[in-house]
Protein backbone atom coordinates (compact mmCIF):
# COMPACT_ATOMS: atom_id res chain seq x y z
CA UNK A 1 0.00 0.00 0.00
CA UNK A 2 1.18 3.44 -0.90
CA UNK A 3 2.09 5.94 1.64
CA UNK A 4 -0.86 8.59 2.09
CA UNK A 5 -0.06 10.47 5.19
CA UNK A 6 -2.56 11.89 7.65
CA UNK A 7 -2.12 15.42 7.66
CA UNK A 8 -2.27 15.78 3.97
CA UNK A 9 -5.22 16.71 2.00
CA UNK A 10 -6.37 14.92 -1.62
CA UNK A 11 -7.41 15.10 -4.96
CA UNK A 12 -9.49 12.17 -6.76
CA UNK A 13 -6.64 13.99 -9.56
CA UNK A 14 -3.95 12.21 -7.28
CA UNK A 15 -2.78 15.54 -5.91
CA UNK A 16 -1.82 16.18 -2.40
CA UNK A 17 -2.14 19.45 -1.07
CA UNK A 18 -0.36 20.82 2.44
CA UNK A 19 -0.53 23.61 4.66
CA UNK A 20 -4.80 23.66 3.57
CA UNK A 21 -5.50 24.46 7.52
CA UNK A 22 -3.54 27.89 7.69
CA UNK A 23 -5.90 28.88 4.82
CA UNK A 24 -2.79 30.97 3.38
CA UNK A 25 0.01 29.14 1.18
CA UNK A 26 -0.45 25.62 0.45
CA UNK A 27 1.88 23.33 -1.45
CA UNK A 28 0.89 20.62 -4.38
CA UNK A 29 2.24 17.53 -5.64
CA UNK A 30 1.50 14.48 -6.62
CA UNK A 31 0.74 11.63 -4.56
CA UNK A 32 2.91 8.03 -4.20
CA UNK A 33 0.18 5.90 -5.82
CA UNK A 34 -0.17 8.21 -8.67
CA UNK A 35 4.13 8.12 -8.80
CA UNK A 36 4.15 4.52 -8.79
CA UNK A 37 1.04 4.21 -11.18
CA UNK A 38 3.20 6.21 -13.46
CA UNK A 39 6.60 5.25 -13.62
CA UNK A 40 9.57 7.21 -13.90
CA UNK A 41 9.33 10.43 -13.73
CA UNK A 42 11.03 11.88 -16.41
CA UNK A 43 9.76 15.65 -17.02
CA UNK A 44 7.55 18.54 -15.03
CA UNK A 45 6.29 21.10 -16.16
CA UNK A 46 4.64 23.21 -13.26
CA UNK A 47 3.00 26.24 -13.71
CA UNK A 48 4.64 29.81 -14.12
CA UNK A 49 4.97 31.61 -10.98
CA UNK A 50 2.85 34.32 -10.92
CA UNK A 51 0.03 32.72 -13.03
CA UNK A 52 -3.69 32.55 -11.42
CA UNK A 53 -5.35 29.77 -11.44
CA UNK A 54 -8.82 28.58 -10.68
CA UNK A 55 -10.00 24.98 -9.53
CA UNK A 56 -10.07 21.96 -11.89
CA UNK A 57 -7.53 23.83 -14.76
CA UNK A 58 -4.56 22.29 -16.45
CA UNK A 59 -2.00 24.05 -14.98
CA UNK A 60 1.10 21.31 -15.60
CA UNK A 61 2.35 18.30 -16.95
CA UNK A 62 3.45 15.61 -15.41
CA UNK A 63 5.62 13.03 -17.69
CA UNK A 64 6.37 9.58 -17.32
CA UNK A 65 8.85 6.48 -19.55
CA UNK A 66 5.00 5.58 -20.70
CA UNK A 67 1.99 8.30 -19.97
CA UNK A 68 1.58 11.95 -19.98
CA UNK A 69 -0.76 13.46 -16.72
CA UNK A 70 -2.03 16.37 -16.22
CA UNK A 71 -1.41 18.43 -13.16
CA UNK A 72 -5.11 19.69 -12.32
CA UNK A 73 -5.05 23.11 -9.93
CA UNK A 74 -6.72 21.60 -6.65
CA UNK A 75 -7.07 24.87 -5.56
CA UNK A 76 -7.66 28.49 -6.87
CA UNK A 77 -5.33 31.28 -6.80
CA UNK A 78 -1.89 32.82 -7.62
CA UNK A 79 1.02 30.50 -8.07
CA UNK A 80 3.49 31.89 -5.54
CA UNK A 81 6.38 29.45 -5.91
CA UNK A 82 7.63 26.20 -8.04
CA UNK A 83 10.15 23.32 -7.11
CA UNK A 84 12.46 24.31 -10.03
CA UNK A 85 14.83 21.14 -8.18
CA UNK A 86 12.37 18.81 -9.76
CA UNK A 87 11.95 20.29 -12.84
CA UNK A 88 15.89 19.67 -13.14
CA UNK A 89 15.56 16.22 -11.16
CA UNK A 90 11.81 15.14 -12.03
CA UNK A 91 12.64 11.73 -10.63
CA UNK A 92 12.14 12.92 -6.60
CA UNK A 93 8.55 12.45 -7.62
CA UNK A 94 9.18 9.05 -7.33
CA UNK A 95 11.57 8.74 -4.84
CA UNK A 96 9.84 11.59 -2.51
CA UNK A 97 6.86 12.82 -3.55
CA UNK A 98 5.58 14.18 -0.44
CA UNK A 99 8.90 16.09 0.41
CA UNK A 100 11.73 17.19 -2.71
CA UNK A 101 9.32 16.04 -5.01
CA UNK A 102 6.65 18.93 -4.31
CA UNK A 103 5.90 20.75 -7.26
CA UNK A 104 4.05 24.19 -6.36
CA UNK A 105 2.69 26.44 -4.09
CA UNK A 106 -0.36 28.21 -4.22
CA UNK A 107 -1.88 31.67 -2.27
CA UNK A 108 -5.22 30.59 -2.22
CA UNK A 109 -8.37 32.80 -2.89
CA UNK A 110 -11.18 31.50 -1.46
CA UNK A 111 -12.21 28.53 0.19
CA UNK A 112 -10.59 25.23 -1.39
CA UNK A 113 -13.82 22.78 -2.13
CA UNK A 114 -14.31 18.85 -2.47
CA UNK A 115 -10.85 17.55 -1.22
CA UNK A 116 -10.59 14.51 0.25
CA UNK A 117 -9.37 12.91 3.60
CA UNK A 118 -6.70 10.69 3.81
CA UNK A 119 -8.71 8.05 5.07
CA UNK A 120 -11.58 9.33 1.27
CA UNK A 121 -8.14 9.12 -0.51
CA UNK A 122 -7.49 5.82 0.90
CA UNK A 123 -10.99 4.67 0.02
CA UNK A 124 -10.92 5.82 -3.61
CA UNK A 125 -7.67 4.17 -4.77
CA UNK A 126 -8.33 0.91 -3.00
CA UNK A 127 -11.36 0.91 -5.58
CA UNK A 128 -9.00 2.06 -8.51
CA UNK A 129 -6.97 -1.49 -8.19
CA UNK B 1 -10.06 -10.95 -20.08
CA UNK B 2 -5.81 -11.04 -20.62
CA UNK B 3 -4.28 -14.43 -20.49
CA UNK B 4 -1.48 -15.16 -17.51
CA UNK B 5 1.75 -16.69 -19.05
CA UNK B 6 3.27 -19.50 -17.22
CA UNK B 7 5.04 -17.09 -15.21
CA UNK B 8 2.35 -15.00 -13.81
CA UNK B 9 2.73 -16.14 -10.23
CA UNK B 10 6.29 -15.09 -10.43
CA UNK B 11 5.96 -11.72 -11.76
CA UNK B 12 3.21 -10.95 -8.54
CA UNK B 13 5.62 -12.54 -5.76
CA UNK B 14 8.14 -9.81 -7.44
CA UNK B 15 5.59 -6.75 -7.42
CA UNK B 16 5.61 -6.08 -10.88
CA UNK B 17 2.79 -3.90 -12.34
CA UNK B 18 1.15 -5.66 -14.52
CA UNK B 19 -0.38 -4.51 -18.49
CA UNK B 20 -2.90 -5.77 -21.13
CA UNK B 21 -0.48 -6.63 -24.29
CA UNK B 22 -1.79 -8.24 -27.42
CA UNK B 23 -4.17 -9.67 -24.81
CA UNK B 24 -1.88 -11.23 -22.26
CA UNK B 25 -1.39 -10.00 -18.92
CA UNK B 26 2.99 -9.25 -19.24
CA UNK B 27 4.84 -6.93 -16.42
CA UNK B 28 5.59 -4.09 -17.36
CA UNK B 29 8.14 -3.29 -14.72
CA UNK B 30 8.85 -4.62 -11.40
CA UNK B 31 10.50 -1.52 -9.84
CA UNK B 32 11.89 1.65 -11.61
CA UNK B 33 11.95 1.04 -15.70
CA UNK B 34 14.99 3.25 -16.11
CA UNK B 35 17.02 0.80 -13.58
CA UNK B 36 16.00 -2.32 -15.51
CA UNK B 37 17.11 -0.51 -18.81
CA UNK B 38 20.38 0.11 -17.43
CA UNK B 39 20.65 -3.25 -16.06
CA UNK B 40 20.14 -4.76 -19.75
CA UNK B 41 22.81 -1.80 -21.12
CA UNK B 42 25.13 -2.64 -18.17
CA UNK B 43 24.85 -6.19 -16.95
CA UNK B 44 21.65 -8.44 -17.16
CA UNK B 45 18.16 -8.75 -17.79
CA UNK B 46 15.70 -11.59 -17.72
CA UNK B 47 12.17 -11.27 -19.84
CA UNK B 48 9.53 -13.01 -19.72
CA UNK B 49 8.21 -13.42 -23.60
CA UNK B 50 5.83 -16.00 -23.30
CA UNK B 51 2.98 -13.98 -25.04
CA UNK B 52 5.18 -14.67 -28.54
CA UNK B 53 3.94 -17.21 -31.10
CA UNK B 54 6.00 -20.63 -32.24
CA UNK B 55 4.81 -21.92 -35.11
CA UNK B 56 6.53 -24.91 -36.17
CA UNK B 57 6.88 -25.97 -40.39
CA UNK B 58 8.05 -29.93 -40.71
CA UNK B 59 8.20 -31.74 -43.58
CA UNK B 60 10.04 -32.55 -47.00
CA UNK B 61 8.37 -29.04 -48.62
CA UNK B 62 8.95 -27.21 -45.48
CA UNK B 63 11.76 -24.94 -46.58
CA UNK B 64 9.84 -24.93 -50.28
CA UNK B 65 6.41 -23.48 -47.89
CA UNK B 66 8.84 -20.87 -46.02
CA UNK B 67 10.06 -19.56 -48.76
CA UNK B 68 6.83 -19.28 -50.61
CA UNK B 69 5.14 -17.65 -47.33
CA UNK B 70 7.71 -15.22 -46.77
CA UNK B 71 10.01 -12.62 -48.50
CA UNK B 72 13.33 -13.88 -47.50
CA UNK B 73 15.16 -17.15 -48.29
CA UNK B 74 14.73 -19.78 -45.57
CA UNK B 75 15.64 -22.90 -47.55
CA UNK B 76 19.83 -21.51 -48.10
CA UNK B 77 19.53 -21.50 -44.03
CA UNK B 78 21.55 -24.14 -42.64
CA UNK B 79 20.40 -25.94 -39.87
CA UNK B 80 20.95 -23.91 -36.53
CA UNK B 81 20.91 -20.80 -37.76
CA UNK B 82 18.83 -18.36 -37.59
CA UNK B 83 17.17 -15.57 -39.70
CA UNK B 84 14.80 -12.27 -39.04
CA UNK B 85 12.26 -12.40 -41.99
CA UNK B 86 8.81 -10.81 -42.64
CA UNK B 87 5.41 -11.97 -44.18
CA UNK B 88 3.86 -10.18 -46.31
CA UNK B 89 0.54 -9.54 -47.98
CA UNK B 90 -0.05 -9.64 -51.61
CA UNK B 91 0.26 -5.97 -51.96
CA UNK B 92 3.44 -5.92 -49.93
CA UNK B 93 1.73 -4.80 -46.98
CA UNK B 94 3.61 -6.32 -43.66
CA UNK B 95 1.48 -8.97 -41.77
CA UNK B 96 4.28 -9.60 -39.21
CA UNK B 97 7.77 -9.46 -38.43
CA UNK B 98 9.55 -13.44 -37.64
CA UNK B 99 13.07 -14.71 -36.36
CA UNK B 100 13.32 -18.39 -38.26
CA UNK B 101 15.29 -21.19 -36.64
CA UNK B 102 15.91 -23.74 -38.89
CA UNK B 103 15.85 -26.71 -36.58
CA UNK B 104 16.89 -29.43 -39.18
CA UNK B 105 16.84 -30.34 -42.56
CA UNK B 106 12.99 -30.57 -42.59
CA UNK B 107 12.56 -28.49 -39.59
CA UNK B 108 11.75 -24.92 -38.69
CA UNK B 109 9.89 -22.97 -36.54
CA UNK B 110 8.69 -19.18 -36.54
CA UNK B 111 8.83 -17.16 -33.91
CA UNK B 112 6.02 -14.24 -34.52
CA UNK B 113 4.71 -11.46 -32.72
CA UNK B 114 1.81 -11.91 -30.05
CA UNK B 115 -0.76 -10.02 -31.47
CA UNK B 116 -0.14 -11.37 -35.05
CA UNK B 117 0.95 -15.54 -34.29
CA UNK B 118 -2.74 -16.63 -35.13
CA UNK B 119 -2.95 -14.93 -37.90
CA UNK B 120 0.54 -16.15 -38.85
CA UNK B 121 -0.23 -19.48 -38.38
CA UNK B 122 -3.51 -19.77 -40.47
CA UNK B 123 -1.82 -17.87 -43.14
CA UNK B 124 1.45 -20.32 -43.25
CA UNK B 125 -1.06 -23.15 -43.45
CA UNK B 126 -2.92 -21.76 -46.36
CA UNK B 127 -0.18 -20.82 -47.90
CA UNK B 128 1.90 -24.37 -47.26
CA UNK B 129 -1.54 -26.06 -48.67
CA UNK B 130 0.33 -27.35 -51.92
CA UNK B 131 3.26 -28.19 -50.37
CA UNK B 132 4.35 -31.26 -48.73
CA UNK B 133 4.97 -29.51 -44.97
CA UNK B 134 2.62 -29.58 -41.78
CA UNK B 135 2.10 -25.81 -39.82
CA UNK B 136 1.87 -26.77 -36.69
CA UNK B 137 1.21 -23.54 -33.89
CA UNK B 138 2.81 -24.94 -30.62
CA UNK B 139 2.83 -21.08 -29.09
CA UNK B 140 0.63 -22.68 -26.12
CA UNK B 141 2.88 -25.38 -25.00
CA UNK B 142 6.19 -22.97 -25.08
CA UNK B 143 6.88 -19.92 -22.16
CA UNK B 144 9.88 -18.09 -23.70
CA UNK B 145 12.65 -16.46 -21.29
CA UNK B 146 15.27 -13.59 -22.31
CA UNK B 147 18.95 -12.78 -20.80
CA UNK B 148 19.94 -10.02 -22.22
CA UNK B 149 22.84 -7.55 -21.55
CA UNK B 150 26.79 -8.16 -21.29
CA UNK B 151 26.92 -10.30 -18.62
CA UNK B 152 24.40 -13.05 -20.47
CA UNK B 153 26.81 -15.48 -21.59
CA UNK B 154 28.51 -15.37 -17.81
CA UNK B 155 24.85 -16.66 -16.24
CA UNK B 156 23.67 -18.97 -18.63
CA UNK B 157 27.28 -20.67 -19.18
CA UNK B 158 26.77 -21.51 -15.29
CA UNK B 159 23.76 -23.46 -15.80
CA UNK B 160 24.33 -25.39 -19.15
CA UNK B 161 27.32 -27.48 -21.38
CA UNK B 162 26.28 -26.04 -24.55
CA UNK B 163 29.08 -24.49 -25.80
CA UNK B 164 27.48 -20.80 -25.80
CA UNK B 165 31.13 -19.73 -26.97
CA UNK B 166 30.80 -20.81 -29.92
CA UNK B 167 27.27 -20.06 -30.38
CA UNK B 168 27.54 -17.19 -32.79
CA UNK B 169 24.94 -14.11 -33.02
CA UNK B 170 21.90 -15.65 -35.05
CA UNK B 171 22.01 -19.10 -34.23
CA UNK B 172 20.08 -21.53 -32.47
CA UNK B 173 20.50 -25.18 -31.23
CA UNK B 174 18.62 -27.83 -28.99
CA UNK B 175 20.57 -27.84 -25.28
CA UNK B 176 19.54 -28.29 -21.36
CA UNK B 177 19.72 -25.39 -19.22
CA UNK B 178 19.14 -26.42 -15.56
CA UNK B 179 18.39 -29.56 -16.43
CA UNK B 180 15.43 -28.13 -18.34
CA UNK B 181 15.39 -29.06 -22.41
CA UNK B 182 15.13 -25.63 -24.34
CA UNK B 183 16.13 -24.19 -27.53
CA UNK B 184 18.71 -21.85 -26.95
CA UNK B 185 19.10 -19.12 -29.32
CA UNK B 186 21.64 -16.52 -29.54
CA UNK B 187 18.80 -13.96 -30.37
CA UNK B 188 17.10 -10.94 -28.91
CA UNK B 189 15.40 -7.48 -29.11
CA UNK B 190 17.74 -4.87 -27.12
CA UNK B 191 20.41 -4.15 -28.96
CA UNK B 192 23.02 -6.30 -26.69
CA UNK B 193 24.33 -9.81 -26.86
CA UNK B 194 21.80 -12.42 -25.14
CA UNK B 195 19.98 -15.70 -25.81
CA UNK B 196 16.49 -16.55 -25.88
CA UNK B 197 15.08 -19.87 -24.29
CA UNK B 198 12.66 -21.72 -25.70
CA UNK B 199 10.87 -23.76 -23.28
CA UNK B 200 7.77 -25.82 -22.12
CA UNK B 201 5.54 -24.32 -20.27
CA UNK B 202 5.63 -26.32 -17.57
CA UNK B 203 9.55 -25.47 -17.25
CA UNK B 204 9.19 -22.11 -17.42
CA UNK B 205 9.29 -21.30 -13.52
CA UNK B 206 12.16 -24.02 -12.94
CA UNK B 207 14.35 -22.36 -15.45
CA UNK B 208 13.53 -18.44 -14.33
CA UNK B 209 14.35 -19.24 -10.40
CA UNK B 210 17.39 -20.92 -12.05
CA UNK B 211 18.72 -17.71 -14.04
CA UNK B 212 17.32 -15.31 -10.82
CA UNK B 213 19.99 -17.42 -8.31
CA UNK B 214 23.04 -17.80 -11.39
CA UNK B 215 22.76 -14.10 -12.43
CA UNK B 216 22.48 -12.57 -8.53
CA UNK B 217 26.15 -12.38 -8.32
CA UNK B 218 26.35 -10.32 -12.51
CA UNK B 219 23.64 -8.18 -11.80
CA UNK B 220 20.66 -9.57 -12.90
CA UNK B 221 17.29 -8.15 -12.55
CA UNK B 222 13.65 -9.30 -13.92
CA UNK B 223 13.11 -6.58 -16.99
CA UNK B 224 9.53 -5.64 -17.85
CA UNK B 225 7.97 -4.84 -21.34
CA UNK B 226 8.58 -0.97 -20.85
CA UNK B 227 12.07 -1.50 -20.73
CA UNK B 228 12.13 -3.71 -23.10
CA UNK B 229 10.80 -0.79 -25.65
CA UNK B 230 12.95 1.29 -24.42
CA UNK B 231 15.81 -1.23 -24.91
CA UNK B 232 14.41 -2.03 -29.33
CA UNK B 233 13.81 1.42 -29.68
CA UNK B 234 17.11 2.57 -28.72
CA UNK B 235 18.27 -0.21 -30.76
CA UNK B 236 16.57 1.12 -33.49
CA UNK B 237 14.60 -2.30 -33.64
CA UNK B 238 11.06 -1.92 -35.20
CA UNK B 239 7.98 -2.92 -33.88
CA UNK B 240 4.96 -4.28 -35.53
CA UNK B 241 1.60 -1.88 -34.80
CA UNK B 242 4.24 1.00 -34.82
CA UNK B 243 6.84 1.02 -37.47
CA UNK B 244 5.55 -2.44 -39.16
CA UNK B 245 2.08 -2.24 -39.91
CA UNK B 246 -0.21 -3.52 -43.19
CA UNK B 247 0.33 -0.13 -45.00
CA UNK B 248 3.77 -0.53 -44.85
CA UNK B 249 6.12 -2.25 -46.91
CA UNK B 250 9.42 -3.70 -46.17
CA UNK B 251 11.55 -0.84 -47.86
CA UNK B 252 9.26 1.70 -46.29
CA UNK B 253 10.30 0.81 -42.82
CA UNK B 254 14.30 0.49 -44.44
CA UNK B 255 14.14 -3.29 -44.37
CA UNK B 256 14.22 -3.91 -48.09
CA UNK B 257 17.43 -5.66 -47.80
CA UNK B 258 14.69 -8.82 -46.22
CA UNK B 259 13.22 -9.04 -49.28
CA UNK B 260 14.84 -11.92 -51.35
CA UNK B 261 14.06 -11.16 -55.24
CA UNK B 262 17.49 -13.57 -55.71
CA UNK B 263 15.96 -16.74 -54.51
CA UNK B 264 14.17 -19.11 -56.66
CA UNK B 265 10.52 -19.12 -57.27
CA UNK B 266 7.71 -17.05 -56.43
CA UNK B 267 6.38 -15.83 -52.80
CA UNK B 268 3.59 -14.03 -51.64
CA UNK B 269 4.17 -10.52 -51.97
CA UNK B 270 7.00 -10.31 -54.95
CA UNK B 271 4.88 -8.97 -57.92
CA UNK B 272 4.14 -5.91 -55.17
CA UNK B 273 7.08 -5.38 -53.79
CA UNK B 274 9.44 -5.99 -57.10
CA UNK B 275 11.11 -2.67 -57.72
CA UNK B 276 8.46 -0.95 -55.40
CA UNK B 277 10.14 2.82 -54.05
CA UNK B 278 9.95 3.18 -50.48
CA UNK B 279 6.82 5.68 -49.92
CA UNK B 280 7.92 7.28 -46.90
CA UNK B 281 11.35 6.84 -45.28
CA UNK B 282 11.95 6.26 -41.64
CA UNK B 283 14.29 8.82 -39.66
CA UNK B 284 15.25 8.81 -36.26
CA UNK B 285 14.86 12.06 -33.96
CA UNK B 286 16.20 13.56 -30.74
CA UNK B 287 14.26 15.90 -29.15
CA UNK B 288 15.85 18.87 -28.24
CA UNK B 289 13.59 19.57 -25.14
CA UNK B 290 12.89 17.30 -22.71
CA UNK B 291 8.99 16.88 -23.88
CA UNK B 292 8.00 13.27 -24.70
CA UNK B 293 6.86 12.20 -28.33
CA UNK B 294 4.58 9.35 -28.45
CA UNK B 295 3.02 7.13 -31.08
CA UNK B 296 0.79 9.33 -33.73
CA UNK B 297 2.35 12.52 -33.00
CA UNK B 298 2.24 14.80 -35.90
CA UNK B 299 6.05 15.89 -37.72
CA UNK B 300 6.16 18.85 -38.77
CA UNK B 301 8.91 21.12 -40.90
CA UNK B 302 10.40 23.98 -40.60
CA UNK B 303 7.63 25.78 -42.12
CA UNK B 304 5.38 24.14 -39.86
CA UNK B 305 4.24 21.95 -42.32
CA UNK B 306 3.10 18.20 -41.47
CA UNK B 307 5.22 16.04 -42.92
CA UNK B 308 4.97 12.77 -41.20
CA UNK B 309 4.30 10.76 -38.00
CA UNK B 310 6.24 9.47 -35.08
CA UNK B 311 5.78 5.79 -35.03
CA UNK B 312 7.01 5.38 -31.57
CA UNK B 313 8.59 7.61 -28.56
CA UNK B 314 10.10 7.53 -25.32
CA UNK B 315 12.69 8.97 -22.88
CA UNK B 316 15.58 7.16 -23.81
CA UNK B 317 18.00 6.70 -20.55
CA UNK B 318 21.30 5.62 -22.25
CA UNK B 319 21.13 9.21 -24.51
CA UNK B 320 19.54 11.40 -21.81
CA UNK B 321 16.84 12.83 -23.89
CA UNK B 322 13.51 11.69 -25.25
CA UNK B 323 13.98 9.84 -28.78
CA UNK B 324 11.60 8.75 -31.67
CA UNK B 325 11.17 6.86 -35.13
CA UNK B 326 8.98 8.51 -37.23
CA UNK B 327 7.49 7.86 -40.71
CA UNK B 328 8.64 11.22 -43.09
CA UNK B 329 8.30 12.30 -46.62
CA UNK B 330 10.46 15.62 -45.89
CA UNK B 331 13.03 16.59 -43.56
CA UNK B 332 11.75 17.11 -40.21
CA UNK B 333 12.48 20.13 -37.58
CA UNK B 334 10.22 19.68 -34.94
CA UNK B 335 7.12 17.05 -32.96
CA UNK B 336 3.80 18.63 -32.08
CA UNK B 337 3.64 17.70 -28.84
CA UNK B 338 0.12 19.05 -28.16
CA UNK B 339 0.48 21.99 -29.74
CA UNK B 340 3.43 22.66 -29.29
CA UNK B 341 6.40 22.50 -31.96
CA UNK B 342 9.52 20.94 -30.28
CA UNK B 343 12.34 20.87 -32.36
CA UNK B 344 14.14 17.46 -33.01
CA UNK B 345 17.64 16.64 -34.31
CA UNK B 346 17.60 14.33 -36.90
CA UNK B 347 19.89 10.84 -36.59
CA UNK B 348 20.64 7.88 -38.15
CA UNK B 349 19.15 4.47 -36.98
CA UNK B 350 20.59 3.25 -34.76
CA UNK B 351 20.43 5.64 -31.68
CA UNK B 352 22.74 3.28 -29.41
CA UNK B 353 24.84 0.85 -30.58
CA UNK B 354 26.99 -2.01 -28.22
CA UNK B 355 30.68 -1.72 -27.83
CA UNK B 356 31.92 -4.86 -29.25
Amino acid sequence: MSSIPDELSYTKEHEWVAGIDDGLTVTVGITAYASEQLGDVVYVQPPEVGSSIEVGDAVGEVESTKSVSDIYAPVGGEVTAVNSAVVDDPSLVNSDPYGEGWLFQVRVAGAPEDLLTAEEYTALISGDS
Amino acid sequence: MSRPTPLHEVHKSLGATLTDFAGWLMPLRYGSESAEHTAVRTAAGLFDLSHMGEIHVTGPGAAAALDYALVGNLGALEPGRARYTMMCDADGGIVDDLIVYRLAADEFMVCANASNYPRVARELTDRAKDLDAVVDDRSDSYALLAVQGPRSQEIVAKLTDADLANLKYYTGLPGTVAGVGALIARTGYTGEDGFELFVSAGDAVTLWDALMEAGAAEGLVPAGLSARDTLRLEAGMPLYGNELTSATTPMDAGLGRVVRFDKPGDFVGRAALDGAEPGKRLVGLVMKGRRVPRHGFAVVDADGAVVGEVTSGAPSPSIGRPIAMAYVTATPAAVDIRGSHEPVDVVDLPFYRRKK
